[in-house]
Order: structure tokens, then sequence, then C-alpha cells
């Protein structure tokens, strides 16, 4: 596998730094990591940054992880990037919305390296 | 006023852009489910999955009172939604420091904003974890993002609760409490 550039997003950075380990125990070969604190950051992000894989909260202030995901395919950033959610939010509805919004994988937390393993390398495969 | 705050920021994330599209689900009515909204068993179950999964510990209910000291850490998650209330993890500093340790495989030596911001986020998992249990309240509604309270000498007081539960948790010398505040269920 190619090293992978990505984008974490989440309010909380012991969050974030807990996704890169499990991305790290998952043997994906991350060549750089950029994190932002919310979506406003990570659109800012992504307009000066390529990625190959995005990683985003539900629960931020400011712009939420679903707007952040509509944002990102209305101002065509980041195409045939692959989204992953990571969230508390469980629900089939919400997995819905994720889905309708672009996302092309879902975890919930509390996680295991190996769910990310299983939902992350394939999407990466893909891409 | 805390409570408030949080359970209002909750309640207007689930009415806003963030998990919009599901009013439509609000005929839903968890009034009749209640017994197993507030079984314990949901809330003993998700606090051994959260410290399972995420520090790599058994964590088990402890029938005695929680280890007291003198600075604590609290973190408060208002639920909105068909259900509103909050959940509310409570430890000593020095619990609060050993759980952040495992969350991120750093050393701390006090309650940093590092380890406010773990709390925070075992605050949430908790919660989301708990509403997860019962299908139509985790469809139903929504989770604040964490507040984080830091000091000595200060209580939870809530009103004439819907119903509450109150479980102490113990891994290995550390412990911890965790309450859920139902204030209002629809």
């Amino acid at each position: 596998m190619t090293e992978i550039r990505a984008l974490i997003v989440d309010d909380s950075s012991v969050m974030r730094k807990i996704v890169e380990r499990a991305l790290r125990q998952a043997g994906i070969d991350l060549k750089v990591v950029h994190e932002a604190g919310s979506g406003t950051e990570g659109l800012d992000l992504l307009r000066t940054r390529q990625v190959d894989l995005i990683l985003s909260d539900i629960n931020m202030p400011s712009m939420d992880g679903l707007e952040f995901l509509r944002q990102i395919r209305a101002q065509e950033l980041a195409p045939g990037v692959p989204v992953v959610m990571i969230t508390t939010e469980s629900s089939e509805e919400h997995v819905k919305q994720a889905i309708l919004a672009g996302a092309q994988g879902y975890i919930r937390k509390p996680f295991t390296a190996e769910q990310v393993k299983e939902r992350v390398l394939p999407l990466l495969d893909a891409a | 006023m805390l409570l408030n705050g949080v359970r209002n920021a909750a309640i207007a994330r689930k009415q806003g852009g963030g998990i919009n599209g599901m009013e439509q689900t609000m005929a839903v009515s968890l009034r009749e489910s209640v017994q197993l909204v507030s079984d314990p068993r949901n809330l003993d179950a998700s606090v051994e999955e959260v410290f399972q999964l995420m520090l790599g510990v058994a964590c088990n209910r402890d029938p005695g009172p929680v280890l007291l000291e003198a600075e604590s850490v609290t973190a408060v998650v208002g639920f909105g939604g068909l259900l509103s209330g909050a959940c509310v993890f409570r430890s000593g500093s020095s619990t609060a420091i050993k759980i952040a340790a495992l969350m991120t495989g750093m050393e701390f030596d006090e309650v940093d904003d590092t380890v406010k911001d773990a709390i925070g986020e075992v605050g949430n998992m908790l919660a989301g974890a708990w509403k997860g249990k019962v299908p139509d309240l985790a469809a139903n509604c929504g989770l604040s993002v964490p507040a984080v309270i830091t000091g000595r000498d200060y209580n939870l007081h809530v009103q004439a609760p819907e119903f509450q539960l109150h479980h102490v948790y113990r891994f290995g010398e550390a412990s911890f409490e965790v309450t859920i505040v139902c204030d209002g269920l629809q």
C-alpha cells in the first residue's frame, strides 16, 4: 500500500490522536496526518492540501461532520477521496444521513483498531 | 444551570442541521418503554464497553461509594429530543489523570487541557453508548458537545427527575461515578 495522507476532523485533540494511532495499528502507512478541530477548519485545510483519506466526527461545534461532508461534495473538494465518519451516534438514521451526505464508511465510538482496519482498508484499496 | 445549558444545546443540535431529516420519527414515544430506557444494565454495559475498547481495562460496578478526592473532574453531555437530561461522569483528579494516560499513552502531572478533553470524550462515548442500547432512543435523541468542570466542593442537583441512574464503577484502585438524569421523556 502506498503512503497515505490523512485528514482527521474531530473537536477533541485526544480523539484525533486515538484515531491516528488506530490507523497506524491497522497497518496503514501514514505519510502525513492533518488535523482539524471542526468542519470549517477541515474545509480550509482541503483547499490547500491534498489528502487520500478523510475521517470525521459528526458532533462538533461550529460546523458538524455532516455539514462538513456536504460542503466537501458541494465545493468539489477532495474528489474521489473516501470519507469515513467516526462518531458516537449509531442509529440507522444517522448512518443513512451520513451515506446520503457522501460518506463511504461509518465507525461507531468506542472502536477498536481492528474495526478501523475492516472499514478503512477496503476503501483505500478501492480508491 | 449548566445542566440546562448542555441539555438545551442537545435539543438545538437535535433540531438543527446535524441530524436533520429525522423529525418525521418524532411520532415515536418512549413513554411506553421507560422501563427499557431506565434499565440499569444498559449503563453498566455501556461503561464496560467504553473502558474495555478505549482504555483496555476491565471496569466493574462497585457497590461502595466513589473514592473521594479534594479535586474532581466532571463531564456533562446533554440529551435532547424524545429524552431530555444528561449523562454525567465524575471522578477524582487522580482517576481522571489515569484515564487520560490510558487513552493517550501519555503521562500527566495535573489535570490539564488534554486530561479535560479525554474526560469529555469519555462522557461523550458513555452518553452515545447508553442511548445506543435502545434503538428508538438512539434515533430520536441528540447529544450536546461535552462540558467539563473541574474544581472542589460542588454538587450536581436536579429537581424531580423522571428517573435517575447513579452508579459507581471501579478499575484497579481507581473509581468514578456515572449518573444518567432524565428530566423529560416524550
